[in-house]
């Protein structure tokens, strides 16, 4: 018999036990995936009503708590500019990383050990501890000193701004890149390697120039992932550069930046009058959802297809 | 042979593959980085340097000399540079202000005894007090008004209560689900369940907060029929949301590794499907498993916005129906009004290196025993 076949009970004698058990975990399953359905449903049926293009086009009112005063244009672009700005950081580290566990460590020295340690370890810290580190490191330490190397006025590091908060967004990351680049590198056949050594090609031309090309659709999909990760993030960002309320948009660096996921959270928590707000608090999660989601599923489509291809390959 | 020759012809590449080794340690860097700079921070805690004691005994400008120098610069709560840069004039300037600064307390406020305790000590933080207007010691966080008070048992237990909440209702659901997906589902039903499980992994958590909030706490309100609307059981509940996809994502890897010859000398036995899954696999995969629990209470007691939005009144209570402040809660929630380097924004640093400590272990555990079953897999021990 073969082993994934499903429960059959011609084939099987009846048992309740099995029957009832078998029930009781496909029960679990299917409460777990109705409480996602209920979570999307309920955001996307009451969301629609509140969405409209002035609501996603223009800058808001300071007293954004009105309906005919909100809007979430400079939480579309803030939100996107600091996810943006954390993938120039945090790909080439990641990949980086990536390449030299899967292409020069040996999977059995300690110093291998130690570098998945602490990926592992990284991806396991608390957000809101990144936003602590955001500020003792970047801010703080970074900050103050770049203050003080150009002590000229104006320069102002010191301070929360978009530049701290994706930087530590990065950090947060880092991880997500890391697994996702090895799990792409390792699916590439050995045999692509030795064939480009054969030839006379040194190990990083075979990496530059055969193994990553390969690698692109699982270093994309890491990179996505991440940004899709962090774009739903609040803790990290609170204390390193967000903004309650800005009359226009981000500038340079040093500016700070209203965000979707910390608006949704101040919709809901600091509305004066709940009701008036739950049309336009709906609608932001639904933009925040689209967001993320989007970029979640187009992860798993590209990575799908990228496994599908390795298979034809093998 | 020939890679060395490689080498030596090509220095370029040889730097270069040195610089992807160094950019690797960045992971080991970064962890390494994280816990200096927040302990940095809450370091004067640790060493008892602080003091937050509202009144302190005054001492006369023209007894300045009698101090040391580490005795004057704690009472005139300088950094030892600042203390260098300083002329005695300045210093004699500063002992007078000190001295006014001090007249200047309300005559109640200094005869309250707790102005002079000085509430960062340990055993403030840790034990029971009984502050003035208390009839009894209690356990209280309340960094506001004249007198702050840092107990952070109640945080704790906040946090505990909430995490506990969160697993209770998340793990069980999560095995489940993965016993289902990986053993007795259909194969074409798990390309389909596994996928969709782990968009849930995808929803921000401010989302989850958000409809913890606005829908979930009054459906259980409803059904539950407690006092308080929003409370640590409603909050642990948006956790579990959290929870379920880490726990079902690592547990389910665990079971689908189980080698497949497992269940099929079981059902060659003559068990049932169920019977393999629950007697075979299921103890076979238990390292796996208990790991993705572990990594699920880090989750859990790290998670931040739902907490937050759900509920943040701090109250010493152990009934999961009252309210909660968590640990991740009140850094998110007090920092912004915490002053750089005072008391309160390094007590707050504090808990957040508490928080990683206890995530830092919680991960090297779940770390070391998968590392131990994927070892025992490959029979390797």
């Amino acid at each position: 018999m073969h082993p994934k076949r499903p429960l059959h009970f011609r084939t099987e004698q009846f048992r309740f036990s099995s029957f009832f058990f078998t029930g009781l975990t496909g029960l679990a399953t299917f409460i777990i995936l109705a409480m996602l359905a209920v979570i999307l449903l309920n955001v996307i049926v009451n969301g629609w009503r509140g969405l409209s293009w002035r609501f996603i086009s223009t800058i808001p009112q300071k007293d954004f708590f009105k309906p005919e005063n909100a809007a979430v244009l400079p939480m579309i672009i803030g939100t996107t500019l600091r996810v943006l700005l954390m993938t120039i950081f945090v790909i080439p580290v990641g990949v980086i990383t990536a390449v030299y566990l899967t292409e020069y460590a040996r999977n059995t020295s300690p110093v291998t050990r130690f570098i998945r340690g602490a990926v592992n370890n990284l991806a396991g810290v608390p957000s809101i501890v990144f936003g602590l580190f955001g500020v003792g490191f970047f801010i703080n330490f970074i900050g103050r000193n770049l203050d003080r190397l150009w002590h000229s006025s104006g320069s102002n590091w010191s301070q929360p701004s978009i530049l701290w908060a994706s930087l530590t967004l990065a950090v947060m990351t880092l991880p997500v890149v890391i697994v996702a680049t090895e799990e792409s590198l390792r699916a590439i056949p050995q045999g692509l390697r030795e064939a480009s050594l054969a030839l006379g090609a040194t190990k990083l031309e075979t990496i530059v120039r055969i193994v990553l090309p390969q690698a692109l659709p699982g270093i994309l999909t890491g990179g996505i992932l991440a940004v899709s990760r962090a774009a739903g993030e609040v803790a990290p960002i609170l204390f390193t550069g967000v903004a309650y309320y800005m009359a226009s948009l981000p500038k340079s660096l040093t500016d700070q930046f209203m965000d979707l996921g910390y608006h949704v959270y101040v919709l809901s928590t600091q509305s004066p009058n709940i009701e008036e707000t739950r049309p336009i608090l709906y609608a932001t999660v639904l933009v925040l959802l689209l967001l993320t989601l989007a970029l979640n599923l187009v992860a798993i489509l590209v990575r799908a297809n990228m496994r599908k291809r390795l298979r034809a390959l093998h | 042979m020939g890679i060395q020759r490689g080498h030596k012809a090509r220095p370029l590449e040889w730097l270069t593959e040195k610089m992807i080794a160094v950019v690797s340690l960045s992971a080991i860097v970064v962890v390494f980085l994280i816990f200096m700079f927040v302990a940095r921070e809450a370091l004067p805690i640790f060493l008892g340097q602080m003091d937050s004691a509202l009144v302190q005994p005054t001492v006369p400008a023209t007894e300045m000399d009698k101090l040391s120098a580490d005795q004057l610069r704690r009472y005139l709560g300088l950094t030892k540079k600042e203390l260098g840069g300083m002329s005695r004039e300045t210093l004699l300037l500063l002992m007078e202000a000190k001295e006014q600064a001090n007249a200047e307390i309300p005559e109640e406020v200094r005869q309250d005894k707790d102005a002079a305790v000085n509430t960062t000590q340990w055993r403030y933080l840790l034990l029971p007090y009984q502050w003035t207007g208390y009839d009894k010691p209690v356990f209280i966080w309340q960094p506001v008004g004249q007198i702050h008070k840092y107990n952070i048992i109640p945080l704790i237990v906040g946090s505990l209560k909430t995490t506990l909440v969160g697993l209770l209702f998340g793990v069980p659901l999560a095995i489940g689900a993965a016993l289902y997906v990986s053993q007795l589902a259909a194969p074409v039903a798990r390309e389909i369940i596994k996928p969709t499980i782990e968009l849930l992994a995808g929803i921000p958590s401010v989302v989850v907060g958000f409809f913890a909030l606005l829908v979930m706490a009054s459906v259980l309100q409803s059904i539950f029929g407690y006092q308080t609307r929003l409370n640590a059981f409603v909050a642990g509940i948006g956790l579990s949301l959290a929870v379920i996809p880490i726990v079902f994502s690592i547990a389910e890897d665990a079971l689908t590794s189980v080698p497949v010859s497992y269940t099929q000398a079981a059902l060659a036995l003559g068990s049932s499907r169920w019977q393999a899954a629950w007697q075979i696999v299921l103890p076979a995969a238990l390292p796996g498993v208990f790991a993705g629990v572990v990594l699920g209470f880090g989750r859990a007691i790290g998670e931040t916005m739902i907490v937050l939005m759900v509920c943040s009144a701090s109250v010493m209570s152990w009934s999961l129906f009252d309210s909660a402040r968590s640990i991740t809660t009140t850094i998110a929630a007090e920092m912004g009004e915490a002053v750089a380097g005072g008391h309160h924004y390094r007590m707050l640093f504090m808990l957040g290196t508490l928080l990683f400590v206890v995530t830092f272990v919680s991960n090297m555990v779940a770390d070391v025993v998968i590392h131990r079953f994927k070892l025992r897999l490959e029979g390797k021990r």
